[in-house]
């Protein structure tokens, strides 16, 4: 057995969930929000809800185009109107309902008390701004610094992310940058101003796994320091299964199942969830298990189109367990166990 | 049944690959001089047996798809040779190349834009078999219709446009594109990355059902380990242009020798929070292929490095057991 695979199967032991979790900082009720197109109304983020608090890591999971960036961009209102708009809910940061805040005053909110890492680092930078004037032009507008002490503070939040040589960095464009890099300069930004609330959508998709690894390890250590607490958008299960506490699964705009992420792993509740772990290839080499040559689980079909939805449980045409209710009516998302939601008439059968 | 390890070793090669290299030169000014090369293959040997999947893993920028473009001859290489069943074909015309083309398909990543969105699903299939002149009119409807068969499309949906179908239904019309000659071997590249999780399965089941029935033989490449573990024989660790690694699927990930396999292994999240795993972290960037470290091209990151590796190039070579690694510790 090589070093590596005896560390691994000797360190099977539960991973710490570090860190003290504290007050609710950030509450989504009921939100709604709709994009108007010409095949009908689309229903992107249907009555999602949830609550986050400080220091916590909330992770966002589904299936491609089931809404989770919607959900993300609808709490820093960054929804194109038109097509788009928030038709409903709340969403209250530390007692303000953001909803109804006038546009100047979100404008303080964003990059400042909410921030975002948005899912391609490319096309959220500025390709004819120097990396410095960037970050530094964040720290101008809401925290009030000069110039240079903003400058100064570029230079020490990109230290602070690891790149190499920060003082000749800031200097750059982000063309001169590699991918890590760039996604490290995001990172950089976002989290300049110290928000209380950090978005990630899909902050390593693009970046190989030994980058990122650091990447993730960067944004949990930067967290620990701040207190930032952090709704994750990912599809990979992995990073998940390392990153988060708590996760929500989303199925064609809803949320259908909630658990701490221990839970959520160890016993799915709502088919998709289940369909969705038994369907990624595992590794299981790597933990000495046997060689994996068989079938993969297949979920068959595909998601249904957001505006032509079927009338009862929008996983019921691809779901095993689907009856007739299912079809007639959306199940209830409800407490299924302690702390565990699930939408769904045969939750865990 | 997978096709069984005697199967694999009494056959000869469908491709086997020796000191293949590709350098694109870097152009500038107006008179197009040369000012660089990125060595993008340099120096990369591998065979791929009837019925086998050869994995080739790495980080993004390795040239993972230049090798698999190269071995198809659809990028020139620079170096090297290419043999397909024996004969030679690295320097063959495009028309003697022609019967070796047909043997050899490719799948792309991107099922979005790698069809094209104004033909037919059916006319997009049964292209290959219009090109090579090999059927036509209702003789080449009944193929399609077999292929779409195949691939687990129903014959109404050769009607519909690329657009009408999900990711993973795309993906299969790539692959009964790329079955429309009856190939020995198919290059897929990252045939699965851009698919939905849930979606990813059905095409992995596909290939694999297609390789159990037609001893088809895959070049696999793509970034994603646990894919790669489940799908392939053997695996081939790629970094900066240069194989790092090459052994049987389960001495790799059980008994990883090269540090970057080792990192690369150690930094793939496991789906388990049960689980706390002891990461080998390897610090700093993919160096640029435009200049490449001198010596192992790993040693900027590498924590084992020593003072050859910074100035000598390791060799691959045997450990033991056909594990070929390319280190100066081994
Ligand atoms: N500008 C738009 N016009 C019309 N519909 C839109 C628009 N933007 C998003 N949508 C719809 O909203 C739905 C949710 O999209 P969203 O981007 O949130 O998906 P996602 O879960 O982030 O997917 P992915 O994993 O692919 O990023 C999509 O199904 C899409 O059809
Ligand atoms: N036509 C080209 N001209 C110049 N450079 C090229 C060309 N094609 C590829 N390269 C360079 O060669 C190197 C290898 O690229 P390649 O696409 O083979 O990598 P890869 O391993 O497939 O990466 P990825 O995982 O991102 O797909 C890269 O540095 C790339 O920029
Ligand atoms: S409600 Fe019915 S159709 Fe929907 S997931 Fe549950 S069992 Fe399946
Ligand atoms: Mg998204
Ligand atoms: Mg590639």
């Amino acid at each position: 057995m090589s070093p590596m695979t005896a560390q691994i199967a000797e360190k099977v032991e539960a991973a710490p969930r570090r860190r003290s979790i504290g007050e609710v900082v950030l509450t989504v009720d009921d939100l709604q929000t709709v994009f108007y197109t010409r095949a009908g109304m689309v229903r992107a983020v249907d009555r999602v809800s949830f609550a986050l608090k400080a220091g916590e890591t909330l992770a966002i999971v589904g299936e491609s185009g089931c809404g989770k960036s919607i959900t993300a961009l609808s709490l820093l209102r960054l929804i194109p109107d038109p097509p788009g708009r928030i038709v409903g809910g709340k969403v209250v940061l530390e007692g303000t309902d953001l909803l109804s805040l006038s546009e100047p005053a979100m404008r303080k909110v964003r990059g400042n008390r909410v921030s975002m890492i948005f899912q391609e680092p490319m096309t959220s930078l500025n390709p004819v701004l120097t990396v410095g004037r960037q970050i530094s032009q964040a720290l101008m507008m809401h925290q009030g610094m000069s110039k240079a002490a903003a400058m100064e503070r570029a230079v020490e939040m990109l230290r602070l992310v690891k790149v190499p040589e920060p003082a000749q960095r800031v200097k750059e464009y982000p063309h001169q940058l590699s991918g890590g890099m760039r996604q490290r300069v995001m990172i950089a930004m976002a989290l300049s101003c110290n928000p209380r609330v950090l978005i990630a959508d899909e902050p390593t998709t693009a970046l190989d796994v030994t980058i990122q690894a650091q990447i993730l390890d960067l944004i949990l250590e930067l967290q620990n320091q701040l207190g930032t607490a952090v709704i994750l958008i990912t599809h990979d299960l992995g990073v998940v299964a390392e990153t988060a506490q708590r996760v929500i699964v989303m199925y064609a705009g809803r949320k259908v199942e909630e658990a701490t992420v221990e839970e959520l792993f160890a016993r799915p509740l709502h088919p998709y969830t289940r369909g969705l772990m038994a369907s990624i290839p595992r590794l299981g080499l790597m933990r000495n298990q046997t060689v994996e040559t068989g079938r993969l689980q297949e979920i068959p079909g595909m998601v249904p189109p957001l505006f032509d939805l079927p009338a009862g449980c929008a996983y019921a045409p691809r779901c095993a367990l689907a009856d007739d209710r299912c079809r007639a009516e959306y199940p209830p998302f409800e407490e299924k166990r302690d702390a565990h939601w699930a939408a769904c008439w045969h939750a865990g059968e | 049944m997978p096709v069984s390890e005697m199967q694999v070793a009494m056959s000869a090669p469908v491709v086997e690959v020796r000191d293949l290299k590709k350098h694109f030169p870097i152009r500038k000014g107006l008179l197009r001089r040369t000012v660089g090369n990125v060595f993008a293959v340099d120096g990369v040997s591998f065979s791929i047996q009837p019925g086998e999947t050869l994995g080739l893993v790495g980080e993004s920028g390795c040239g993972k798809t230049t090798v698999g473009r190269t071995v198809l001859r659809l990028v020139e290489p620079t170096g090297g040779s290419i043999m397909v069943r024996g004969e030679d074909i690295t320097h063959l015309g495009k028309k003697a190349l022609r019967p070796y083309r047909r043997e050899m398909q490719i799948v792309f990543q991107d099922p979005f834009s790698s069809l094209n969105p104004r033909m037919r699903a059916g006319t997009i299939v049964g292209e290959p078999l219009k090109i090579h002149g090999i059927a036509d009119g209702a003789e080449r409807e009944r193929m399609v219709a077999r292929l779409f068969d195949r691939v687990g499309l129903r014959a109404q949906q050769m009607k519909n446009f690329p657009h009408e179908f999900s990711g993973g239904q795309r993906q299969r019309i790539s692959i009964a594109r790329a079955l429309a000659l009856n190939p020995k071997l198919i290059v897929a590249d990252e045939p699965v990355s851009a698919l939905d999780v849930s979606i990813q399965a059905q095409v992995i089941n596909l290939m694999m059902d297609l390789q159990r029935e037609e001893g088809l033989a895959y070049l696999f490449i793509s970034h994603n380990l646990a894919v790669v573990e489940h799908i392939s024989h053997r695996i081939a660790v790629m970094y900066l242009g240069r194989i790092v690694e090459y052994a049987d699927k389960v001495t790799l990930f059980t008994r990883p020798q090269h540090p970057y396999t080792e990192a690369l292994l150690s930094a793939v999240p496991v789906p388990d929070p049960a689980l706390k795993r002891n990461k080998h972290m390897v610090e700093g960037d993919v160096p640029s292929p435009v200049r490449p470290p001198p010596g192992c091209h790993f040693h900027t990151r590498c924590p084992y490095a020593i003072d050859r590796c910074r100035v000598e190039s390791p060799p691959l070579k045997d450990v033991g057991d056909g594990q070929l690694v390319a280190c100066h510790l081994r």
